[in-house]
């Protein structure tokens, strides 16, 4: 086992970065992500990696678009509000396929909000978010180490479906520090980039483009891409759980919310609740099938979120009409993250005694 | 064992410091930690305030409502989190800037330790963060001195470490004052 | 019998879908010289922007990247970054790139990319139905303008060649036309030297090119260059406004 690190959860995901073979940053200064440019700009000229500090959001994503199209790793990172700005280069990275890894320490809003913990840009993150139909894998990891793992992750996906991958945290998991323990990366079987530009050398001409015009096309264009969203459903999708063989009642939080929801059935379970945590860890594809069988046993799911009810809507898609799910939300903002007390307290009022 | 703590006081304290070098000491030993900062939008003179999970197992959530432990450091920083302690739990509290009798609390160990005038003793105003440190190690127990001897030297620049034995001594200064060795 | 004349071996053998009388057709002739003429066409990597010059790829034959509208310099330095080697240009209209993109233009200059700019002005949008550009003189007539360019409200054309020359990054700027055989082979030879500057890895280089938009202006061929002559160069002054090359 190597060194165990003590390290800020955005530096995890910046060393993490590195170690997937990333050379090629672009980025605008946004809190609470910066720790992520400010990493990299420090250990890229060491690598002979580029890191350029972009004039806007906007400009970032497409540099990122632009490098990706030359088949290289390469990565951004941001905010909330810029996030919304690369909006534009997301969906055209979507439509031409690129690969792409776009690191997403979010914060409160809508529009300037705050700089605190949030889950408000679930729908943002999962459902397109830009425009044209499309999805992107989501990744929401809950520690510095995941920050680290679910990095290196989201590059090999990228390569693998050709897609831009987000990763979601927020400031809890951006911010805090934890032990983390610098993995080797495991090796995964990744395709030939053999759709990159590159100057034709005298071969075929290579077209990176996502405008689709002749009869048929960019209908046949969309349904490729729905499979490939069907794909990644049937294979990608990733969850965890805790306490669920026996639950009666199956509380479901992501990201950072998911800790504190962790020690909160944690504490149930201690007083003799029989309390489960579901944990989706792809929010993108989402675990359908995992969350309707762990929900399916207890009958009742309460949905916890950062938010005013987001992911709620695909929890209730999810476990069909024979399940009873009710939501618990905390809308962000300076001291409104829930405590693992306060979330015990919600969850008593939630469970219902099953009878025996 | 679990330990957990908030420690609160105004930017330019030292309070991440002080949270850091705990996080060290205890990764050191081989436990599990979370160290979770907050701070207001100025570098100095804002709020600072972390919490640290110390675990054998996993750490759960890093962020406590209502923790075994409380350092505050100001004023401000007890009014925000003076009536969070859990019941039996320790308040810390460097009388030296805070008005111990503002915190109305019969079921919590109230330990007035004045960190200011111990760290002038010492002759560096800068150490109040150390001796705060040392009287919560003593208090808790949650890591060995030893180890954050040790951890100084992770958490403090290189270009520091000549001031590591200050530290040290301020560390025990604090120490010795919670334990009532020279109340 | 000798050939004189023949098509440059960066075009395809293909019909394009501009308009009679529009210059696009000419001016993608000069870029693809150049690109024959130092020999980069199989290290090449264009990058099309949004507007009539969207088909780039259909009508260069070199590896191409389609850029969101105005981004085409941001695309730029992402390649030219990953592929340092690689001979990298962009080819914008006015629309795309002196409004939307002005940001995006005006970083990559200042940051002194190593690439090409050719920025074709016509003075309006082409492909969205000629409506106002920032580039449409004071009192033009266009769909967004029915009562011509009004100063007071729309601000003055903007000049674009002459506006970068004023940044540090910007090796090479000039302006052209191909209204007329002279301004056309002087549009090829200033063409031709930002090309070098890339090429000898000089910085930053730029060429707006006047052209014509006779469907959206609603003249004839004829009439169109004949406008670029007298309306708009005496407005968009044609020169050299920066070079930092050694003669």
């Amino acid at each position: 086992m190597s060194k165990r690190l003590f390290v800020k959860g955005n530096e995890a995901a910046a060393m993490g970065a590195v170690e997937a073979g990333c050379r090629y940053y672009f980025g605008y200064p946004i809190t609470p992500q910066s720790d992520i440019p400010e990493y990299l700009s420090r250990e890229f000229p060491k690598l002979s990696g580029e890191f350029i500090q972009a004039e806007s959001e906007v400009a970032s994503i497409n540099m990122l678009l632009g490098a990706s199209a030359c088949g290289v790793r390469a990565m951004t990172s941001s905010s909330s509000p810029g996030i919304s700005l690369k909006q534009e280069g997301i969906s055209y990275m979507a439509g031409a396929e690129l690969p792409g890894v776009i690191i997403n320490i979010s914060r409160s809003g809508p529009g300037l909000g705050g700089i605190d913990a949030s889950q408000a840009d679930y729908f943002q993150s999962v459902k397109g978010g830009g425009h044209g139909g499309y999805h992107i894998p989501v990744l929401a990891p809950n520690s510095v180490q995941e920050m680290y793992d679910l990095t290196m992750h989201a590059f090999d996906l990228a390569d693998l479906y050709r897609t831009p991958v987000m990763l979601l945290g927020d400031s809890v998991v951006g911010q805090m520090k934890e032990a983390l323990v610098p993995n080797p990366r495991p090796v995964r079987d990744l395709p030939e980039k053999g759709w990159a530009v590159r100057g034709k050398g005298g071969a075929e001409q290579r077209v990176v483009k996502s405008l689709f015009l002749g009869d048929g096309e960019l209908e046949a264009h969309n349904w490729r891409l729905h499979a490939k969203y069907q794909q990644m459903k049937e294979k990608e999708c990733l969850s965890e759980e805790h306490d669920t063989a026996d639950a009666a009642l199956l509380v479901t939080a992501f990201g950072s919310l998911s800790r504190i929801a962790h020690t909160a059935v944690t504490m149930a379970r201690e007083a003799g609740l029989k309390v489960g945590l579901f944990r989706p860890i792809t929010l993108f594809p989402f675990p359908e099938r995992a969350l309707a069988e762990a929900a399916g046993r207890a009958g009742k799911v309460l949905v916890l979120e950062l938010n005013t009810g987001q992911m709620v809507e695909d929890v209730r898609l999810s476990v069909g009409a024979g399940v009873q799910v009710s939501f618990y939300g905390r809308p962000p903002g300076a001291g409104s993250l829930p405590s693992p007390e306060e979330l015990f307290e919600v969850i008593k009022k939630h469970y219902v005694q099953a009878p025996n | 064992m679990r330990y957990d703590v908030v420690i609160a006081g105004f930017g330019g304290q030292g309070v991440l410091l002080a949270g850091n070098l705990l996080s060290y000491a205890a990764l050191e030993e081989g436990k599990n930690v979370s160290y979770y900062p907050s701070y207001g939008v100025e570098k100095r003179g804002g709020s600072a305030t972390c919490t640290i999970v110390i675990a054998d197992g996993a750490v759960g959530s890093p962020v406590v409502g209502h923790p075994s432990m409380l350092v505050v450091l100001n004023q401000a920083s007890l009014d925000r989190f003076g009536a969070s302690v859990r019941t039996g739990g320790v308040c810390i509290i460097n009388s030296s800037l805070v008005d111990v009798a503002t915190l109305d609390r019969k079921d919590v160990k109230i330990v007035p330790v004045p960190m200011n005038e111990i760290a002038l003793g010492l002759g560096d105003p800068r150490m109040v963060n150390m001796v705060a440190l040392g009287a919560y190690v003593a208090l808790s127990g949650a890591v060995e001195f030893a180890s954050l001897a040790g951890a100084l030297k992770e958490a403090l620049p290189e270009r520091n470490h000549r001031f590591i034995p200050a530290n040290v001594k301020a560390i025990e200064a604090g120490a010795e004052i919670a334990l009532g060795k020279k109340a | 019998m000798q050939q004189v004349f023949k098509r440059p071996q960066s075009l395809k053998d293909v019909q394009t879908h501009f308009c009679p009388g529009c210059n696009h057709g000419t001016i993608h002739r000069l870029v693809a010289d150049a690109l024959d003429l130092f020999g980069v066409q199989q290290t090449t990597i264009g990058v099309a922007s949004v507007g009539c010059s969207v088909f780039l790829y259909g009508y260069f034959d070199v590896d191409v990247v389609e850029a969101p509208h105005g981004r085409a310099p941001a695309v730029a330095t992402g390649v030219k970054r990953a592929r340092p080697d690689r001979f990298v240009f962009t080819y914008q209209g006015d629309g795309d790139l002196a409004a939307i993109g002005t940001s995006e233009i005006i970083h990559a200059a200042n940051r002194g990319e190593d690439i090409t700019v050719i920025f074709v002005n016509n003075t309006t949008y082409g492909m969205t139905g000629g409506q106002m550009a920032p580039t449409t003189l004071v009192g033009q007539k266009t769909s967004t303008s029915p009562y011509g360019r009004n100063k007071a409200k729309d601000g003055s054309p903007i000049r674009m060649a002459e506006l970068l020359a004023q940044l540090g990054g910007v090796a090479f700027s000039a302006r052209v036309a191909v209204d007329s055989p002279k301004h056309l082979m002087d549009a090829k030879k200033q063409i031709r030297e930002a090309f070098r500057f890339q090429v000898e890895g000089k910085g930053f280089s730029f060429v707006e090119v006047l052209s014509s938009c006779p469907t959206n202006w609603g003249v004839t061929p004829l009439e169109g260059n004949a406008r670029v002559g007298a309306e708009m160069i005496p407005y968009f002054p044609l020169g050299i406004f920066k070079n930092q090359g050694n003669p």
